[in-house]
């Protein structure tokens, strides 16, 4: 396999990943969206460091830390849902206007 | 390096259509994940697309990172379904439901980022240095994480305990400065009404009071009441006397309503 293939992998599951978060109406779902992008990213990483960096280590400790980053991203995320649910009753983007105007 | 390519691309047939089916199915559960009407079969439909990744990883020869994302994917995606369970509308699918918005935008959002990237990988021009397959880069992996990059590592687990931190902090209803709540809304019981909790006939507290001055009555009139009835009779009296709070009062009543 090329790293092209790779690549071309990691554009689409991006693509699609930024097409759900950006429009689905439920936070939950927007994660989701991120987290195919990152599930991307992290692919993206292992591709280079497999294929174009004759297995430097330095490259799986970044794609440690990406998998860090989407650990985060979901706790921080969920806590944040149960969050705005408590306050204000909404699982929906809509439900959120208080930073608008 | 011309022959080993050749050799390569001779070796690696298999390996390349399995990749290119696993590379497939994951953009292609990926997709259907914003597609269907469950909010539960999205979960998993996203978990299959990251099985695809994580077997996919295992091909491009790094085991740890694969196996690693499988595992914390699949405890991911369970969690995530009991989310979905406790707030979405639809977890189930049995209606069917379109839940977005600026579609158009965001078709678009996603066909420019997959043309940029796609551009990149086409057009970019990459080394190829492939990693030794007989090289053991678990290993290498491990010294590289507590050796030279421990500080980094490190810096990855105080992120995360820092992020449990602000989940605690988020989700708890306890304030620095009191109850977190304070001045929001409270929901209502039952879907529609407008009724508060505290507007609420059910109040547990006044139940709880209720309980006790039913067992003081009951003690009163030991000698008319049924042992084995007085647990129905106080929940009845409960529902009538949903109002009555006061010890006193509430004896007197309790004692007529026998």
């Amino acid at each position: 396999m090329s790293l092209t293939v790779v690549l071309l992998t990691v554009a689409a599951l991006v693509g699609v990943g930024l097409w759900g978060a950006l429009s689905q109406q439920s936070i939950v779902m927007v994660m989701m969206g991120i987290e195919l992008m990152i599930n991307g990213v992290l692919l993206a990483i292992v591709g280079f460091w497999a294929l174009a960096t004759d297995g430097e280590p330095t490259g799986q400790l970044l794609a440690v830390v990406a998998l860090a980053v989407m650990a985060v991203e979901i706790t921080v995320g969920f806590a944040l849902v149960t969050a705005v649910y408590r306050a204000r009753q909404a699982d929906m983007t809509e439900g959120l206007t208080s930073l608008k105007r | 390096m011309i022959g080993a390519m050749e050799v390569a691309s001779f070796e690696f047939t298999s390996v390349d259509v399995a990749f290119v089916g696993l590379a497939a199915a994951s953009i292609a559960t990926g997709y259907r994940v914003f597609r269907t009407d469950s909010m539960i079969r999205a979960t998993f439909l996203l978990l299959a697309s990251f099985l695809n990744v994580g077997a996919m990883m295992l091909l491009l020869a790094a085991p740890y990172m694969g196996v690693a994302l499988m595992f914390m994917m699949t405890v991911e995606m369970v969690v995530m379904a009991l989310f979905m369970l406790m707030f979405m509308m639809n977890p189930a699918g049995l209606n069917p439901m379109n839940m977005v918005h600026q579609p158009r935008m965001a078709a678009f959002g996603g066909v420019v980022g997959f043309a940029a990237l796609a551009a990149v990988a086409v057009l970019g021009d990459y080394p190829d240095r492939p990693v030794d397959q007989a090289e053991d880069s678990i290993a290498a992996l491990g010294e590289e994480l507590l050796g030279d990059s421990m500080v980094i590592f490190e810096t990855a687990g105080v992120t995360l305990l820092a992020a449990m931190v602000g989940a605690v902090a988020l989700t708890s209803s306890q304030g620095r400065f009191g109850d977190g709540l304070e001045g929001s809304l409270p929901p209502t019981l039952r879907p529609g009404s407008e009724n508060r909790p505290e507007d609420d006939l059910y109040d547990p507290n006044e139940g709880g009071m209720d309980h006790g001055a039913m067992d003081h009555g009951a003690m009163d009139h030991g000698a008319m009441d049924h042992g084995a009835m007085d647990h129905g009779a106080m929940s009845e009296g409960e529902m009538d006397h949903g109002a009555m709070d006061h010890g006193a009062s509430a004896d007197h009543d309790a004692g007529e309503h026998r």
